[in-house]
């Protein structure tokens, strides 16, 4: 059997991270016990196009009027660490609206709702495994972590590959944002050019004239060894 | 190589926007066959504080130990219909339910069999990485051998063992604590 390979040293961020408040109280203490990959963890749901709307790629149409903000298409690939293409693999996302607020009860950061925005995308990769949202720049928005804290432009991805073992959630951040240097969840993974993955490029190819820019996000999942490990 | 896997980040505070269309509590739907079991509990934070904005992801194998999936290279057929996922949030006490089938045995390494369990993933806010664990069954006579049962410190594997209710052993509790002195096993997946 073909084992997912484990992530490079400080590639991934740590499970604490005092900076990131919230993970004083919820990161576990106890080390985790590493756990050998048997078919439990190397097969994984697979959606079929049924389950997923065929709109919901487009979250500008989700409602009778168009929402306001600034419109841009998201796209990219989702490929493993070896360049394969992961095809078929549902994508989730979710995000603010325009003015860095959240479809949410717990939201209460004093910026207006968008009737005509929920925030909500899903779609299925492509044979390429390929993926595109069209969707409206979110806004920052203001958290309680520290002193005028704001978190910087995102949008959060869900994905779950071919296996339990690729499951990943993660954000997509915007280039150039001047908060990323002081947010702590960004700044929560080690490496320097691992965090830098985790922010868009502006793509003239993706960019739609007279339409929406184009922001390129590329998401790899883990590999597999051929050779057999950990007994 | 095209590089390395891109970083995970929290889920934040507002998941059910963009997860919640794909709840499933009831895992037991398609299934043929099976003992049917709920299972419920709650999560809990370093303080004792109940959890109330987590998501717990489950994936499991049907009656007869086959996964729904076309890498599933067993020679078992998969029950019809089954699907073997479920997605749940906690609600405002922390607590959480789903109903769902006692999956069979699953082959485990060595092709030794594995004892039955569920693969669970765990996100919220204050995780920049979901938690992984797997649920047991009580009793089960398949647990003292499980290849990873025995990779846990004896002191530590009841909190992975879901325990019957006195008048309903087909329901079975089973808590989650993020820390402390029953601090749940979590693996490195
Ligand atoms: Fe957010």
């Amino acid at each position: 059997m073909l084992r997912y390979r484990r992530p490079a040293p400080g590639t991934q961020p740590e499970l604490l991270h005092p900076p990131y408040v919230s993970s004083i109280k919820r990161a576990p203490t106890q080390p985790l016990i590493q756990l050998p990959h048997t078919l439990s963890e190397t097969t994984g749901p697979s959606f079929s196009k049924e389950v997923v709307p065929p709109k919901g790629f487009d979250l500008t149409r989700q409602h009778k009027g168009e929402p306001l903000g600034e419109r841009i298409v998201v796209s990219g690939r989702l490929v493993d660490e070896d360049g394969r293409p992961v095809a078929h693999s549902l994508v989730e996302i979710w995000q603010a609206n325009a003015a860095g607020r959240y479809l949410h009860k717990v939201d209460q950061h004093d910026a207006p709702l968008d009737p005509n925005f929920t925030g909500m995308g899903q779609t299925l990769t492509d044979e390429e495994g390929r993926y595109r949202f069209v969707t409206i720049r979110p806004g920052a928005y203001p958290w309680r972590n520290h002193y005028n804290a704001w978190r910087p432009r995102h949008i959060h991805f869900s994905v779950f590959g071919p296996a339990f073992a690729t499951r990943l959630v993660t954000q997509m951040y915007f280039p150039g944002d001047p908060l990323l240097e002081f947010d702590p969840i960004y700044n929560s993974v080690p490496v320097e050019s691992a965090r830098k993955r985790l922010i868009s490029i502006f793509d003239w190819a993706t960019t739609t004239p007279e339409i929406a820019l184009g922001f390129r996000f590329d998401i790899v999942l883990r590999g597999r060894n051929a050779t057999p490990m950990e007994r | 190589m095209s590089g390395e896997t891109t970083p995970s980040q929290t889920v934040g505070p507002y998941f059910s926007i963009g997860l919640g269309w794909l709840n499933r509590c009831d895992l037991a739907r398609g299934a043929s066959g099976g003992e049917r079991v709920t299972i419920r509990g709650r999560i809990l934070d370093g303080e004792g504080q109940p959890v109330p904005d987590a998501c717990l992801e489950i994936w499991q194998a049907d009656a007869h130990g086959k996964y729904a999936q076309p890498e599933n290279s067993q020679e078992k057929s998969p029950a019809q219909g089954f699907f073997g996922f479920g997605r749940m949030p906690t609600n405002d006490r922390g607590e959480f339910s789903f109903t769902t089938i006692k999956p069979g045995s699953v082959p485990g390494p060595d092709d030794r069999p594995q004892a039955p369990h569920l693969e669970i993933s765990v996100f919220m806010r204050g995780l920049l990485r979901r938690l992984v664990t797997r649920l047991y069954f009580p009793n089960d006579p398949a647990n003292p051998a499980d290849h990873v049962l025995n990779l846990v410190p004896v002191g530590r594997r009841a909190t992975l063992i879901a325990r019957p209710l006195a008048e309903d052993p087909h329901i079975l509790e089973w808590d989650i604590r993020l820390q402390g002195e029953h601090e749940t096993v979590f693996f490195e997946c």
